[in-house]
């Protein structure tokens, strides 16, 4: 019981599914405009994977594949996306102006305008917020048990 | 008016910009903090005197299908009051905040207050407003627990939990209101509502989103987070607070969506219930704060009861009584944030906040003490300080309403706020200094400049409003900044017109 994290079978599994949520977290946020999903639910799949990486194996590993700091700076660029893209509607002269030709035909990836860069944003953002929000709350558990 | 959304887009922007540079040297977050809040506040006199009703439809979607942000007089006034406070808190903090360990994360939750307080008083649709609310009363929540101490945890948690209640309320009443109409945005909300009678269940709306705002302003009886919350947190904050926040997220709010979009002639014989409120809030806070030790405790009770004023005021429902109303909400702004800084001058030099532990710090503090003064005599209505002006119009739209006794109950508080802020005045600045204090030293400039500039808005909005005598329209704070946004308020319910073509 010396390792970090929990049992052979519980990690053998982790190893092989995280990926896989990754994955369809990934597709979530990216077929967003198309399919039922999009930047928030798809952000909160791929903040569960880690979550889940960082049940099995301990803290340390999940830290090791992104640590506090740059987990902050992901969180800010996500909402820093999203907002530079609300300004560069300005260039066409509104504030939030969906400003990509082509819009409106089915089942193409790229023709919802701005929509999909603002779902990368807010995936981007959801994810790294909530696995920041998990990571605080363990460090702060442990912090309080030193005093 | 290309420049609106960035009342909103710039506080946003530095506020994540600000989060990123957590390890950057304080001189470089000062400086970006500062310019932020300079240029809003250059904003915001920019839009100063703009006529009539301005529209901007977010991404070209125009309303009632997409977001329209709305600026007028009542927009304008409370855009000004904001941002000048937060100039001003922002300037105090420069060193203030050295105190604290996590200075960008601080101007980083600052930014992102301003821009949902910017965002509640823009916005002319139902649901982006309570998105606003609540990313201004999440920042507070943070902010209010800067200090992690116990005491500041506990008060962080029990406004959290209240703030969340009174959000709560405010999202069930949009829900109903949804249901009832169909739409969300707040032009075509009020046409529905003019066109169809609702009957009961438009009431029950009306209740809710009263008691939801009421929890927000602090209005007693559900004033019970504010004595805690508002002396935990860092002055500057507690100033923006105190100054701004109850008012934007619970009064503003109220104004804007009883008077423009549900309309006072719906709400009928149950719109007393502002008057008798605002008198609840005015008497019950004057008389707690009498008995407070703590500075910061006093004069959170003491907005309590200004607050009250603002309700009694504007429940009047009288041209004259919204004048007043917005007039003492923007000298109350004024003077309260100069208090809240005062006491966190003192704060600074003490270390303490215990009244009986301070004595003539005047001689060791000029400037705190001085403006400290100008607070006390603007606030208890003393001429030729601006609080007597805003006073004196209460009573007289009072009593011109033709309701007496409340005229009676709004000098008697006027009396007993005087009394309250004399014992501040008595036990901390007059007197002989304590032994224990003969070595504090005065604040330094960046907190004196934000003191001097609040207490010298104090006085010449006073002596400006002298021209009074000659009609209200003499002078000129009232002609250029209140009466436009009072005409938004009489104007009532059309307000849709401006809007919807």
């Amino acid at each position: 019981m010396n390792k970090p994290g929990m049992t052979l079978i519980v990690k053998t599994i982790v190893r092989i599914s995280t990926s896989l949520i990754l994955l369809y977290g990934v597709y979530i946020v990216a077929y967003g405009q198309l399919t039922p999903g999009g930047g928030f639910p798809g952000g909160v799949i791929i903040g569960a994977a880690f979550i889940l990486l960082c049940l099995a194996f301990g803290k340390e590993v999940a830290l090791k594949k992104m640590s506090t700091a740059s987990a902050s700076i992901l969180d800010s660029a996500g909402a820093l996306i999203f907002l530079g893209v609300a300004l560069l509607g300005y260039i066409w002269g509104t504030f939030f102006l969906n400003f990509f030709p082509n819009k409106g035909i089915p089942f193409h990836l790229w023709t919802a305008g701005i929509i999909p860069l603002c779902n990368i944003g807010i995936g981007l953002k959801v994810s790294v917020c909530l696995f920041g929000a998990f990571i605080a709350l363990v460090l702060f558990r442990v912090a309080k048990k030193e005093n | 008016m290309q420049i609106i959304p960035l009342f909103i887009a710039v506080p946003l922007g530095a506020a994540f910009i600000l989060a990123m540079l957590g390890k950057a040297r304080h001189s470089l977050i000062d400086l970006l903090a500062n310019i932020v809040t300079a240029f809003l506040l250059i904003l915001a006199i920019s839009v100063i005197g703009v006529k009539g009703t301005t529209t901007y439809s977010m991404g070209r979607w125009l309303p009632p299908i997409g977001i329209v942000l709305v600026l007028d007089g009542l927009s304008i006034l409370m855009l000004v009051m904001v941002n000048l406070i937060s100039f001003l808190a922002t300037i105090f903090s420069i060193s203030y905040i050295e105190r604290f360990t996590a200075k960008a994360k601080f101007y980083a939750m600052f930014m992102l207050m301003i821009a949902g307080l910017n965002g509640v008083i823009l916005t002319g649709d139902m649901f982006n407003m309570f998105v606003f609310l609540e990313i201004a009363s999440i920042a507070s929540y943070v902010l209010v627990a800067f200090g992690t101490e116990d005491e500041e945890l506990e008060a962080s948690f029990k406004y959290m939990v209240i703030g969340s209640v009174g959000g709560l309320f405010i999202l069930l009443s949009i829900a109903l209101l949804y249901g009832m109409t169909g739409t969300l945005n707040m032009a075509h909300l009020s046409q529905i509502i003019a066109s169809k009678n609702f009957g009961i269940g438009l009431l029950f709306t009306s209740a809710l989103l009263i008691a939801g705002f009421a929890i927000k302003a602090a209005i007693v009886p559900f004033h019970a987070w504010l004595p805690d919350a508002h002396p935990s947190a860092p002055a500057p904050i507690s100033a923006m607070l105190s100054g701004v926040f109850i008012k934007i997220l619970g009064i503003y709010t109220m104004m804007r969506i009883l008077t423009n979009v549900i309309g006072i002639a719906t709400l009928g014989r149950a719109w007393d219930i502002m008057l008798v409120l605002g008198a609840i809030s005015m008497v019950a806070g004057g008389l707690l704060a009498i008995g407070q030790w703590d500075y910061k405790r006093l004069l959170a009770y003491s907005s309590i009861s200004q607050v009250g004023y603002i309700m009694l005021a504007f429940g009047l429902g009288t041209p004259l009584g919204y004048l007043a109303a917005l007039f003492h909400l923007a000298n109350h702004s004024i003077f309260k944030a100069l208090m809240f800084l005062n006491s966190g001058a003192v704060e600074y030099a003490t270390e303490t906040r215990d009244l009986q532990k301070m004595g003539g710090l005047s001689e060791r503090m000029p400037v705190t003490g001085i403006t400290s003064t100008v607070g006390t005599l603007s606030i208890s209505g003393v001429p030729p300080f601006n609080g007597f002006w805003s006073k004196l119009l209460i009573i007289i739209a009072i009593v011109q309403a033709g309701r007496p006794v409340y005229a009676v109950i709004a000098i008697l508080v006027s009396v007993l706020t005087l009394a309250y802020f004399l014992k501040v005045q008595r036990y901390a600045f007059f007197g002989k200094i304590k032994d224990t204090l003969m070595n504090i030293k005065e604040v330094p400039v960046p907190m004196c400049i934000s003191l001097i500039v609040l207490a010298a808005l104090c006085l010449i909005i006073g002596l400006d409003a002298f021209r009074i005598i000659q009609g209200t329209n003499a002078s000129w704070f009232i002609r250029v900044m209140i009466e436009p946004a009072k005409e938004v308020l009489v104007n009532g319910t059309n307000y849709v017109k401006t809007i919807l073509p």
